[in-house]
C-alpha cells in the first residue's frame, strides 16, 4: 500500500476528477439566482474540461502538441465567456437594476 | 511523489470547486474557484504540460480578481457578515449535477482508454511553440481575432450610452415616419402587462 491508498495519476484517475468539477459546476450553474454565481458554475464546468483535455493530451497522444492547443481555445472561450457575460450583467443591469435570475423571465420588457 | 501530489491538488481542485457555492460571501466564492483553478493548473504541470499550467494561474488569478470586483460592484452582502443562500431549484440542480458526474464517471470506466503518454524525453513546451506559429497559426489567429472581437462586443454591450439613447434611462427606437410609434417593436395586445414607455 502507498501513500496514496494505490490511487495513481492516470487518464481514469485525472477524468473521474474532470467530471466531478463538471457535476459540480453544473450544479451551481442551475441552482444559483445570481449572474455572477451562475457564471462561476459555468467557469467551474470548463475547469473541468481544461483539465480532462490536458489528461488526453498527457495519456493518450503521444505528445503530439495539437491536444495542448485544444486547451488553450478552451482558455480563449473562458474569457471571451467572462467578457460577453460581465458586459451583459451590466448592460441588464442598467436596463433593468436585475441582478438575479428571477428578475429575467422576459426578454421584452 | 507525484501521485501524492495529484492526490492532493486533486482534493483540493473538487472541495474548494464545492466551497464555491458553500461560502456565506461571493468574493470568498471567487477566491475558493480561483484555488481551484490554481490545482488544476498544477495537476496540468504534473501532467507535463507546464506551459497550460501556469498559464492557467496567471489568468485565472487576473480573471478572479475581475470577478471579486464585480461581486463588489453588483451583489448584495460582498463581504460574508450575514449568511447567504440565493439558490433555486436547489433539488433538481443537485439531481442533475450528481447525475452529470455520474454519467461521465460510467462512461470513463466503461470506455476503451487509449494508452500512449507522452514520452518522458518530449519537449512540450517547444513542440506547443512550434505547433502555434507553425501549423496551427491560424488557428491560434483566429483565437486572436475573436478576443479582439469580444472586447469591441463588450464595449458595446456595457456601454451606458445606448443605441438609442441613454441605456439606464429608458432608450426608444425613432419612428419610421416623423412623430410616429417607435419602430421595431409593439406593444402586446389585449391586456398586456408591460410598462411600455410609448403607444399609448
Amino acid at each position: 500500500m502507498t501513500i496514496t491508498g494505490g490511487i495513481e495519476m492516470t487518464l481514469v484517475s485525472v477524468l473521474i476528477v474532470a467530471a466531478a468539477l463538471i457535476g459540480i459546476g453544473l450544479y451551481g450553474a442551475l441552482s444559483q439566482q445570481s449572474f455572477v454565481m451562475l457564471m462561476m458554475g459555468l467557469e467551474l464546468m470548463l475547469n473541468g474540461a481544461i483539465l480532462a483535455i490536458v489528461g488526453f493530451w498527457a495519456f493518450s497522444l503521444g505528445g503530439a502538441p495539437e491536444g495542448q492547443l485544444l486547451a488553450i481555445i478552451v482558455m480563449a472561450v473562458m474569457a471571451v465567456e467572462m467578457a460577453v457575460g460581465f458586459a451583459l450583467v451590466v448592460a441588464v443591469y442598467r436596463k433593468r437594476q436585475a441582478d438575479m435570475t428571477e428578475s429575467l423571465t422576459e426578454l421584452r420588457h | 511523489m507525484t501521485d501524492a501530489l495529484f492526490l492532493v491538488l486533486s482534493a483540493l481542485a473538487v472541495w474548494s470547486g464545492w466551497r464555491v457555492f458553500r461560502v456565506d460571501s461571493m468574493v470568498r466564492a471567487s477566491f475558493q474557484l480561483l484555488v481551484s483553478f490554481i490545482a488544476v493548473g498544477l495537476i496540468a504541470v504534473l501532467l507535463a504540460a507546464p506551459y497550460i499550467g501556469i498559464a492557467t494561474v496567471f489568468m485565472m488569478a487576473v480573471e478572479m480578481m475581475v470577478m471579486a470586483l464585480f461581486m463588489v460592484m453588483f451583489m448584495m452582502n460582498p463581504a460574508g457578515l450575514n449568511p447567504m443562500s440565493m439558490v433555486h431549484q436547489h433539488r433538481f440542480a443537485a439531481i442533475t449535477g450528481g447525475t452529470a458526474f455520474a454519467g461521465l464517471v460510467a462512461a470513463v470506466l466503461l470506455s476503451d482508454l487509449p494508452a500512449n503518454p507522452v514520452p518522458p524525453e518530449a519537449e512540450a513546451v517547444r513542440d506547443l511553440g512550434r505547433e502555434l506559429l507553425g501549423p496551427s497559426m491560424l488557428i491560434f489567429e483566429t483565437a486572436g481575432v475573436t478576443l479582439l472581437a469580444t472586447m469591441i462586443g463588450a464595449v458595446v454591450l456595457s456601454a451606458r450610452s445606448g443605441r438609442y439613447g441613454e441605456s439606464d434611462a429608458g432608450s426608444v427606437p425613432p419612428g419610421l415616419t416623423p412623430g410616429g410609434a417607435p419602430a421595431g417593436r409593439r406593444p402586446a395586445q389585449g391586456g398586456g402587462h408591460h410598462d411600455h414607455h410609448w403607444g399609448h
